[in-house]
């Protein structure tokens, strides 16, 4: 299995000379595990996407929620408009709408200037909570803490898996975080794998104006990736507000500590192999 | 979709768990099988029973813990109490019982019991909130 993070960025994209390093791209990461292509989420870092996939008979496109952040490149991802490539793309619906109804509201006039019902070779696929298979890539998917109908993902081929909770707040209410296992959010899907790219967005003094917005500390996911006994943990969803500097004076703290896992700054580029 | 064996509580649950401890009036939090998942401080207090010491309670061992009958103490079929209401008939259900908890103390309760209709059409449990009348 290979990780290659194209956009790494939380909220909105961030572009510019501050944010060179970590990426000024929103959520998209590409996943190949033999022949293979899986996206996960639609953010602004997938149009490059679309230039790795092409040549492809088909590539699906796994989105955790529908913020704008998490599909706003989706009408820039080059294969939904080549009908050469079968683009499926699955993602959590609403008790009254489903996922077509849902991503219409933005892939329609006057936000977009093409319908999706227009794209013959994309398929939605409205997603519940459970297990499919796409090709020899099990995902295990499950609604997690985050406003509005949120999945996590869990990918797992031939004994290795990676797990992605980019929008994740497990420790909201909770008094004393991490919970056990059976109460934190998420842990099914992250109990141990090999790589687990996870919600960092905030600092500590941010979290505490901003708890309910859906999001972690850099300490909450260095706590959960600890409690789920992860092989490596990748910091993602990087506040719009934060800039090279400030995330690798963070990442330089993180590493001062003994951590029982692998610490990965989620930087836009880096590739990971499982 | 299949789904397979899990560790985590649904995340509505979850939410509801972290809701209730914020909760000073009492509330239980059942599962879809009727096991009492969890209840909060307030409800330790009207129960008898301190959640960290007894954990989750089986639905099998609840009528035993905790004794219900009509005001008037004659007894009430199973399938009327508020909760089994809410978890049968996937409906919403108040009801005014006596029980006696688990420290052998009698109480004279209004119950509202609610049931727990997750995302994807999951039937998940229910949840009951317990308000007391002091007993002349």
């Amino acid at each position: 299995m290979r990780i290659e993070l194209s956009g790494t960025r939380g909220s909105l994209a961030a572009a510019g000379p501050g944010t060179v390093g970590y990426g000024g791209d929103t959520a998209s990461i590409l996943v190949t595990a033999e022949g293979r292509s899986i996206v996960l989420d639609a953010g602004s870092g997938i149009r490059r996407l679309g230039d790795v996939v092409a040549g492809q008979d088909r590539v699906d496109v796994l989105l955790t929620h529908l913020h704008m952040d998490h599909i706003q490149g989706l009408g820039f991802f080059g294969p939904m408009f080549d009908p050469s490539i079968e683009v499926h793309v699955w993602g959590p619906g609403s008790p009254k709408f489903t996922l077509e109804q849902l991503l219409s509201r933005y892939l329609s006039p006057p936000l977009f200037p093409v319908h999706v019902r227009e794209l013959s070779s994309v398929v939605l696929h409205d997603t519940d909570p459970g297990s499919f298979e796409l090709g020899p890539v099990t995902v295990t998917t499950d609604y997690v803490c985050h406003p509005g109908a949120t999945l996590g993902y869990r990918l797992s081929v031939n004994g290795t898996s990676m797990a992605y909770l980019p929008d994740h707040e497990p420790a909201l209410g909770v008094e004393h975080f991490p919970e056990q296992p059976e109460w934190t959010s998420g842990f099914d899907l992250m109990a141990g794998v090999d790589v687990l790219i996870h919600d960092a967005q905030y600092t500590d003094d941010e979290y505490a104006e901003r708890q309910g917005w859906g999001h972690s500390t850099f300490d909450q996911a260095l706590d959960v990736a600890e409690l789920c006994e992860v092989g490596s943990l990748v910091t993602f969803h990087h506040d719009p507000g934060h800039d090279d500097g400030m995330l690798d004076e963070i990442a330089a703290a993180i590493a001062t500590h003994p951590l029982p896992f692998e610490f990965v700054p989620g930087r836009a580029g880096t590739v990971i192999d499982v | 979709m299949r789904r397979e064996a899990s560790m985590t509580q649904p995340i509505e649950l979850i939410l509801l768990r972290q809701w209730s401890t914020y909760q000073a009036i009492p509330v239980w939090l059942m599962d879809a099988e009727g096991d009492l998942l969890f209840y909060n401080e307030a409800a330790e207090a009207v129960l008898g029973l301190r959640y960290v010491e007894a954990g989750v309670i089986h639905a099998n061992d609840l009528a035993e813990l905790f004794q219900t009958t009509a005001l008037d103490g004659s007894a009430v079929p199973t399938e009327e109490l508020p909760v089994v209401i809410a978890l049968t008939q996937r409906i919403p259900a108040h009801g005014e019982l006596r029980i006696k908890t688990a420290d052998g103390a009698g109480r004279h309760l209004h119950i509202t019991a609610f049931p727990v209709e997750g995302l994807s059409e999951r039937h998940l449990g229910a949840v009951a909130m317990f308000w007391e009348e002091p007993i002349p």
